[in-house]
């Protein structure tokens, strides 16, 4: 059912797309006014975000270790799962980051006759998340290439190593096609696992099936329906001059993938995408389990009501006499 | 254990998710699910507020007037305070992960006990009032309005997690639920609602020093009836001391370490290893509970009764502390005590007076856990020890969550086990260390009403122990902590009849060689050299 309405939600910014650029022929609004509008929304919306979660404080250390602490010399810590300094703590988001370390330990559990339970390793989830984010990233980056003139050397590299095989012309870039297939991969999965599909909601299929369209605008646009790729650059070289012109005779097709990239970057900073910069701050994550070395400090401590030795000794001090504790005071 | 099902039937868990939409509240308070609402005469003490008897059951829960003002600036000010609540709000993607780390949804197939689910609890709440997409989206944004049955469902699963932390583990961003569910549990306190178990120990320990209420005269009785205890089992008469001013260390247990069993074969393990090195140590009858019931309530709680240990050393003048075998306790020594009631200027960097071994992995803190102590003793070779006086045992481990996801205290307990012991199997990677699972009983759920969702929550860890038990013949399930020593024995009745239950320095105690000692049987005045078969035949006519 949630899936159904991201779907139609998406295909309701299709049409918005189609009516506004093939009919009405509003390209500047589509070309410039929006792009404008998304990335304004997305920088803003993205600061204010991370300001957010920044300026709350971090009142306790609360790591989660997943390995062995520094503690004897003859007992070997670990100090990438429990990090004992800041080396430790980069290479712990380092491998959590760029290879997402938690997701690699995934397991499957079920519980069979006989009252046993197995577990099986499950790394499905992790290849996937780490093909859609990888290939996302390349493919983001690989559009630079649009945006500066002369290209960069390392852009033109990527773009080599990315269309190895010599595919089509023009070139296949692989990114594309495993970003496709892993996002739709990860639909899959949450509409068939019965424990995923119970849990997700409209606005993670949203999420997705933007993506998915992205793709599959992007796909379309290189191999298929040919867009007027001079002026493509030339609508993104002046954008990003800000003197906005917007060419003739582009293609319907490139403003719908320019149309679906605004809808993902001005929903960005509202949305769980936000975990791009959440996972940086993972209080459970960036902090090095060095409770007993350093003293943390929080910043909102405050005084408690306590029971003091004193009042603990007045309540007490027939009975310890007796037993004969030693006291603070004889009555 | 007569009124709660045959394991076979608890066993046929069905993990697949039922047709209704979880964001329907209803919740059923089926008899041994839940746990006793808190004592009024305990939050009274304690200075709770709105006090009266909560019971889970009645229809009306009779909340104050403002019960959802209350709830909702409560939540605000959180989000304002802690930086992982608001980013554990924002960013979970759903991905599932999660779902089947937990030991109550394994146990139970009840799809709010998935981590990502109990988080989407409180996390519905927090977008319909503090996100834009949930105050005009509504439903559609995953955003629901906060009801007395949102509030009944949240007392419902936030004490249907035992804050293991073991999701933690998995997710990709560290989303921690226990974090969660103390925020929750904080929030449901705040209009009155909580649970006996978590209440009454706490006002116990706030006035008496310890969770058991047991006063003064009380623990001291209960020491030196360990002290009698062990010279009867080993000739030796130890000293014990309690409140004695500037002994070198302070030592601090939890209390069911001088009262539980099978806690206690551990404290007589602790006593005869301090005595054969000499330690020069006190107890406090003051701060006679490392154990730490407020962490279960929220953090105010927490610090008042946590401020008891650094208080009592400095009073002592003791140089520095030793803390027992207990797993939350040591979640909040190591994560907690020193930002919450440190520094801890007062003390000495801790150093061993037996080996010389400076901890400086506890220079802040200036609290070493006993197992990091005994090892080193043990790696410098200052204890004899004879392993064969555990044989009698086959020993498997079980990691307490907080000692291996709060501290990474994993490696130290099996040093030791390798050296008092010759029969030692870890039971399957997946199930011990950082990933080890949960008793199913700690949090404070460990009561008696609650048997069938601690039956169900252990079953994970069970199921583990029974596999080196068949597989190995494992007849021990030793640990390091004092929930799972109260709780571990009913789970392993019920679900692996013949293994006992033992603390890791009960093994200590038994194969300790002292100074002229006469000893016959272990710590459990049992004969060392136990007919096995025998033993087996016993236990087996005793679960008919």
């Amino acid at each position: 059912m949630n899936a159904l309405l991201a779907l139609f939600g998406v295909a309701i910014l299709f049409v918005i797309a189609y009516l506004g650029v093939d009919v009405l022929g509003l390209h500047s609004l589509f070309g410039i006014v929006l792009p404008y509008a998304a990335i304004f929304l997305f920088l803003i919306g993205f600061v204010v975000r991370i300001f957010q979660w920044a300026k709350s404080p971090v009142p306790f250390r609360i790591t989660t270790t997943s390995g062995q602490q520094k503690s004897l010399n003859f007992i070997k810590s670990n100090n990438l799962e429990s990090p004992h300094n800041t080396t430790g703590v980069i290479g712990r988001m380092a491998l959590e980051i760029l290879f997402f370390r938690s997701l690699f330990r995934n397991t499957k559990a079920e519980v069979k006759e006989n009252e046993r339970i197995v577990y099986g390793p499950d790394k499905w989830l992790w290849a996937a998340a780490l093909a859609f984010h990888w290939s996302f990233l390349i493919v983001f980056l690989r559009h630079y290439r649009f945006f500066a003139e002369p290209v960069p050397e390392f852009i033109l590299k990527m773009q080599a190593v990315d269309g190895l095989f010599q595919v089509g012309t023009p070139i296949v870039f692989l990114t594309g096609l495993i970003l496709l297939a892993s996002v739709t991969f990860l639909f899959l999965r949450r509409v068939v696992l019965p424990q995923v599909r119970y849990i997700s909601l409209l606005a993670d299929y949203f999420a997705l099936f933007v993506i998915m369209a992205i793709a599959i605008s992007g796909l379309l646009m290189r191999h298929f329906y040919k867009v007027d790729i001079v002026g493509v650059k030339e609508l993104a070289m002046t954008l990003v001059g800000f003197k906005p012109v917007v060419p003739e005779g582009i293609g319907f097709i490139f403003y719908v993938h320019l149309f679906f990239v605004c809808v993902l970057f001005a929903y960005f900073p509202f949305s769980k995408l936000m975990h791009l910069g959440g996972v940086f701050l993972s209080p459970t994550r960036n902090l090095a389990n060095t409770n007993r070395i350093k003293r943390h400090i929080n910043p909102w401590n405050y005084e408690v009501k306590t029971h003091t030795y004193e009042e603990y000794e007045d309540e007490f001090r027939d009975v310890m006499r007796e037993a004969g504790l030693p006291l603070e005071k004889e009555s | 254990m007569s009124d709660i099902a045959k394991k076979e039937d608890l066993a046929k868990v069905d993990l697949n998710p039922p047709k209704k939409d979880w964001m329907d509240p209803k919740v059923e308070f089926k008899k041994g699910t839940y746990n006793y609402g808190s004592n009024p005469g305990s939050m009274k003490y304690l200075g709770m507020p709105f006090v009266r008897k909560l019971d889970p059951t009645a229809e009306d829960w009779e909340l104050p007037e403002n019960w959802k003002e209350i709830i909702l600036e409560g939540l605000r000010d959180r989000i304002k305070k802690y930086r992982s609540l608001r980013i554990f709000m924002d960013c979970c993607v759903r991905c599932g992960a999660c779902a089947d780390k937990c030991h109550f949804f394994i146990g139970s197939g009840d799809p709010k006990n998935m981590p990502v689910l109990r988080a989407e609890l409180l996390r519905s709440v927090y977008r319909k009032d503090f996100t834009t997409a949930g105050k005009l989206l509504g439903k559609m944004a995953g955003a629901r309005e906060l009801t007395v049955d949102v509030l009944k469902e949240w007392f419902f699963y936030f004490y249907q997690c035992t804050e293991c932390r073991r999701c933690s583990v998995f997710c990709p961003y560290g989303i921690d639920t226990a974090e969660i569910t103390m925020m929750g549990r904080e929030l449901l306190h705040l209009v009155g609602v909580g649970i006996d178990w978590i209440t009454t120990p706490a006002s116990n320990c706030f006035r008496t020093g310890n969770h058991l209420g047991i006063q003064p005269h009380g623990f001291k009785d209960s020491v030196d009836f360990a002290v009698d205890d062990l010279e009867d089992l080993t000739g030796i008469r130890v000293d014990a001391p309690v409140n004695k001013k500037g002994a070198e260390i302070l030592f601090v247990v939890p209390s069911a370490d001088y009262f539980g069993d099978p806690h206690y074969f551990g404290f007589l393990g602790y006593l005869a290893l301090f005595h054969e090195i000499g330690l020069d140590y006190t107890f406090s009858s003051y701060a006679s509970e490392g154990g730490n019931f407020g962490l279960f309530h929220s953090s105010e709680m927490m610090k008042r009764l946590n401020a008891k240990i650094y208080a009592e050393a400095k009073r002592l003048g003791v140089k520095w502390i030793i803390g027992g075998e207990c797993g939350h306790m040591w979640r909040v020594l190591h994560q907690y005590m020193d930002t919450m009631n440190g520094p801890a200027d007062f003390l000495e960097v801790p150093k061993s007076p037996i080996t010389g071994t400076t901890f400086e992995h506890a220079k802040s803190t200036k609290m070493v856990h006993i197992c990091e102590f005994t090892a080193d003793l043990i790696y410098n070779n200052k204890v004899k020890l004879d392993k064969s006086r555990n044989d009698h045992w086959k020993v498997t481990f079980h990691d307490s969550c907080n000692t291996s996801r709060a501290m990474g205290l994993v490696e130290e307990p099996r040093y030791i086990i390798n050296n008092v012991c010759n029969n030692f199997w870890d039971m399957p990677e997946n199930t011990i260390k950082e990933q080890t699972f949960c008793c199913g009983s700690g949090s404070g759920l460990g009561t008696d009403e609650n048997l069938e969702m601690r039956m169900r929550g252990g079953f994970p860890r069970a199921n583990a122990v029974k596999f080196v038990h068949e597989k190995h013949g494992v007849n021990l399930l030793s640990c390091i902590c004092a929930i799972d020593k109260a709780t571990l024995p009913p789970l392993m009745e019920y679900w692996v009849p013949g293994v006992e239950v033992g603390a890791v320095h009960e093994l200590v105690g038994n194969a300790i060689v002292m100074k002229g000692e006469k000893r016959t049987t272990d710590l459990r005045s049992q004969p060392y050299e136990t007919e096995e078969p025998e033993a087996e035949a016993v236990k087996a006519e005793e679960a008919n």
